[in-house]
């Protein structure tokens, strides 16, 4: 096949590269992505394929089909629900046509602006030339800039190697049936989400983590009415439990828990979601010699890496790993090589659980802020005392706004709640706008919402809540 | 309404495309007939293009350091009336005199409006004015700057260091009021004079006459076999010489300096070394050995290095040379210098004046030969006679292409140069 010139090569079709690339189009510049496919072509990678997408259309089944079980029993709202039952396959073949539609438009965009998609697996020969093994053989691509976006994948646990029982959120997202028994090792956000939705579904649920608290990337406050949920739900959550391995007969997992014995847990399925490793080989990477920080590669807020014109963005240039800010580095990149300058320079990237109930975080926690030597207002709001959570019957959780105490600015938001996610929006433009306390206590809430617990935390930080 | 299409003239002889050093123009912009549209560079001479018509513009054709071939779309212009003829615009010759600006378009029904003051935004490889970076930060080190995403774009856009600019709004956070200020240059307070980290990396382009500078360097260096010879020559007689001559003081004539002197001092000795006076095509391999002395005199123009060619000097009077150099060299400073008067030399000088140093290894101007480079004048003690004495002396450095001069050869041509200038009335004496 003819090798192919191109001004932007594109490594990688997830929301990082596919952004990227629909960006640098808009700018008329010269792109050719590779995308080394998957059951959907790829497009979209990680995130529509087998994360953000596929599990939150899983997690909303999960939540309906719960939702109707309570109200087989009773309502406090008198509603009655006669029989539910749940087709997983059938809420499978649902979420597979979500996400189908979803990749199916990325393909489109990347199209309208001019985006040569190449498939197959890529390997790259030096900084500026690519071969793609494609169906219909190899393909060279030279390009004057390389823009890596191979993403990560989920890491196994030598202990407990993927296959058969244990299986990683990849197969979590398409199982054909509930499993009975569902063991989940690791209770970060990924184990959290879709152990709650299989509880939700009939599993029995049993989550070990190795620290001593679930979710402990976020703030103990922020992880107490997820952990109520879980109780509530019938979850078991082992803290300070390691898992050691399978049972000979491979029927339960075997677990030593600080303190006691080693003891199994039968399990008709384990799910491994201790962590996601950036994705740094099998595509001749090593080639290039790019400096690394940690098991990343090391990219400068231009998203550059040690070489020149090879710019690397998403999960393989570093923590935090999610989907929007590889988006935004995509852009960043794409603006670059067009000439402008531009810098990764976000404020804040929030960060959203999709647990129950949903956990928002964006900028610092009160611990982050004290530690970095700031005097600090803390004031939350909690959903009891907002009428829109009561009517939607959601009462746990609350708004929490953290502020420097001399001039107010706000360092941080948080919330935990029903629907939450939503207010991530909200929470994101305060802080990359600057605001101040009194900026928010300024602004007209829309009333009854959930955002004006927002509002309410930011007046009782400056002492003037309303309805506390 | 219709459409023109202005096309790149034929810029110079022979030439059949120039590089786009500069718009003058935006997409957008209205502008009037005669209005210069670009700049665009064929070998060292800047060419203006005007535009034929008045219109608006509507697209361009290409980016600045970008090359367009003569005849290629320049710029697309929305035009009243019928448009579809395309038009080639006269090009501006740089050495034309420049013609006043049209006191007013005529009159129109719908007249044009005036080109707006050239853009506001500085273009991006613009360096911005040092003195800010000597101002000291607005806030304490090592805190955020607060601003929107808005703000910070366009600070970064103007090249602006946010750390250096005062917000004004709640708690310090800076606004575009606060941005236009510091970019208009307003004093800003002292305030702390921490001094803060420059992270700042900045891209610039390599285009123009510098992008040709430094083709034609490379090209030299990698192509010619350069070595230096270096000889003192005691110039205490020519000084004298020169002196005298200047105090003279002929209104209808220019002050000497040595370069007349040394020119002449060449025109000699490539009488004798006819090698030295040539031109090497090293893919035909042939030697082309001019009769006539044509001089290149290396000079620092704001934009860059330019050899303005000084033309038969075998023909010249001291006080010839010395009002061509002159004249070239002011007509290259204002980019007036046409392509004539900066091609055909036959063997160039350079010299760093003042700056002169002691020694220089020059880079030969291909494809000439050989290259004389001026150290500075240093009056110093000489041993003479048993005895120091005060000589005023100075170096020469030169350099020769080895693949067809010999050092022994080059050794006998800078003797035969300094020998000239060390007894200067060797240098009229008519053999």
């Amino acid at each position: 096949m003819a090798d192919i010139a191109a001004k932007v090569l594109v490594v990688g079709g997830g929301p990082g590269g596919y952004v990227c690339a629909i960006r640098a189009g808009q700018l008329g510049l010269d792109v050719v992505l590779v995308e080394q496919g998957g059951p959907n072509g790829g497009l979209g990678g990680t995130c529509l394929n087998v994360g953000c997408i596929p599990s939150k259309a899983l997690i909303h089944v999960a939540d309906a089909y719960h939702n109707a079980v309570k109200q087989s029993a009773s309502t406090p709202f008198g509603l009655k629900v006669e029989h539910p039952a749940i087709d997983l396959l059938r809420a499978v073949e649902w979420k597979d046509a979500i996400v189908g539609r979803l990749t199916g438009g990325v393909g489109a965009l990347l199209k309208r602006h001019r985006v040569k998609i190449v498939h197959g697996r890529a390997e790259m020969v030096d900084g500026k030339t690519c071969r793609v093994e494609t169906d219909t053989g190899p393909q060279v691509v030279r390009a004057e800039h390389v823009v890596l976006a191979t993403g990560s994948e989920a890491a196994p646990l030598a202990a407990l190697p993927f296959g058969g029982k244990v299986i990683s959120s990849t197969e979590a997202l398409s199982l054909q049936t509930v499993p009975e028994r569902l063991v989940v090792v690791g209770a970060g956000y990924i184990g959290l989400e879709l152990g709650t939705a299989y509880a939700k579904l009939g599993a029995k649920v049993t989550v070990i983590e190795a620290e001593d608290r679930i979710l402990p990337a976020y703030d103990a406050e922020l992880a107490r009415p997820v952990a109520k949920h879980l109780r509530a739900l019938g979850v078991e959550v082992l803290t300070r439990a390691r898992a050691a391995g399978l049972s000979d007969d491979k029927g339960a997992l075997l677990i030593d828990q600080e303190g006691t014995t080693r003891r199994s847990i039968a399990a008709d399925r384990v799910l491994v979601a201790t962590g996601r490793r950036a994705r740094l080989t099998g595509f001749g990477l090593e080639r290039l010699d790019l400096t690394t920080n940690g098991a990343f590669v090391q990219v400068d807020e231009r998203c550059a890496t040690s070489m020149r014109n090879v710019w690397a963005v998403g999960d393989l240039a570093g923590e935090p790993m999610l989907a929007h800010r590889a988006m935004a580095q995509g852009v960043v990149v794409a603006e670059v090589i067009a000439g402008h300058r531009r810098v990764f320079d976000g404020a804040a990237i929030p960060a959203v659980c999709f647990t129950d109930p949903e956990i928002v975080t964006v900028g610092l926690s009160p611990e982050d802020a004290r530690r970095a030597g700031r005097a600090v207002h803390v004031a939350s709001f909690p959903f009891q005392a907002n009428g829109r959570a009561l009517t939607l019957g959601a009462e746990d959780g609350f708004v929490r706004v953290t502020a420097r105490a001399d001039n107010h600015l706000v360092l941080g938001i948080a919330a935990v709640g029903a629907g939450v996610s939503e207010l991530a929006a909200a929470f994101s433009l305060a802080l990359e706008m600057g605001a101040r306390l009194e900026d928010i206590g300024g602004t007209i809430h829309a009333h009854p919402t959930l955002g004006e617990a927002f509002h309410e935390a930011s007046l009782r930080a400056l002492g003037e809540a309303l309805h506390v | 309404m219709g459409i023109r299409i202005v096309k790149l003239p034929d810029v110079g002889e022979g030439v059949a495309e120039a590089e786009l050093v500069e718009w003058h123009v935006e997409v957008g912009q209205s502008v009037l007939e005669d209005q210069l549209l670009a700049a665009v560079m064929t070998d060292k001479a800047t060419v203006e293009i005007p535009s034929p018509v008045a219109g608006t513009v509507i697209a361009l054709g290409g980016e600045v350091g970008g090359v367009l071939a003569v005849g290629a779309e320049l710029v697309r212009l929305e035009v009243a009336g019928e448009g579809d003829q395309e038009v080639a615009a006269a090009p501006r010759e740089a050495a034309a005199p420049s013609t006043p600006p049209a006191a007013a378009p005529a009159p129109s029904p719908t007249p044009v409006k005036p080109p707006a003051a050239k853009a506001t935004e500085a273009p991006p490889a613009e360096p911005r004015p040092v003195a800010r970076g000597f101002l000291g930060p607005p806030r304490p080190a090592g805190e955020k700057p607060i601003a929107s995403p808005a703000v910070r774009r366009r600070a970064r856009d103007s090249g602006v260091d946010l750390r250096q600019v005062r917000g004004s709004g709640p708690a310090g956070r800076i606004t575009h009021d606060d941005l236009d200020a510091f970019l208009r240059g307003g004093p800003q307070p002292s305030g702390l004079r921490a001094r803060v980290a420059n992270t700042g990396v900045e891209t610039v382009k390599v285009i123009g006459l510098r992008r040709r500078i430094a083709q034609a360097m490379a090209d030299s260096k990698r192509r010619v076999a350069h070595f230096s010879y270096v000889e003192e020559i005691d110039v205490t007689a020519l000084e004298d010489l020169r002196a005298t001559l200047n105090a003279a003081g002929r209104p209808d004539r220019p002050r000497l300096t040595l370069m007349p002197f040394l020119m002449h001092a060449l025109v000699r000795a490539v009488a004798d070394f006819p090698e030295m006076n040539a031109l090497y095509d090293d893919e035909a391999e042939t030697i082309e050995r001019h009769g006539g002395v044509h001089i290149g005199i290396a000079t620092q123009t704001d934009s860059g290095l330019m050899v303005p060619v000084v033309r038969h000097c075998e023909t010249r009077s001291l006080w010839d040379c010395a009002a061509e150099i002159r004249r070239l060299a002011e007509a290259a400073r204002d980019g007036r210098a046409t392509r004539a008067e900066l091609t055909g030399s036959t063997i160039t000088i350079t010299s760093l004046g003042a700056l002169g140093g002691i020694v220089t290894t020059p880079v030969i101007n291909r494809p000439e030969v050989a290259i004389i480079g001026v150290n500075k004048e240093v009056v110093r003690p000489v041993w003479q006679d048993g005895r120091f004495v005060p000589r005023t002396m100075m170096n020469l450095s030169s350099s020769f292409d080895h693949r067809v001069i010999d050092g022994y050869v080059a050794a006998r041509f800078v003797q035969r140069i300094k020998a000239l200038l060390e007894t200067p009335a060797t240098l009229f004496i008519e053999e």
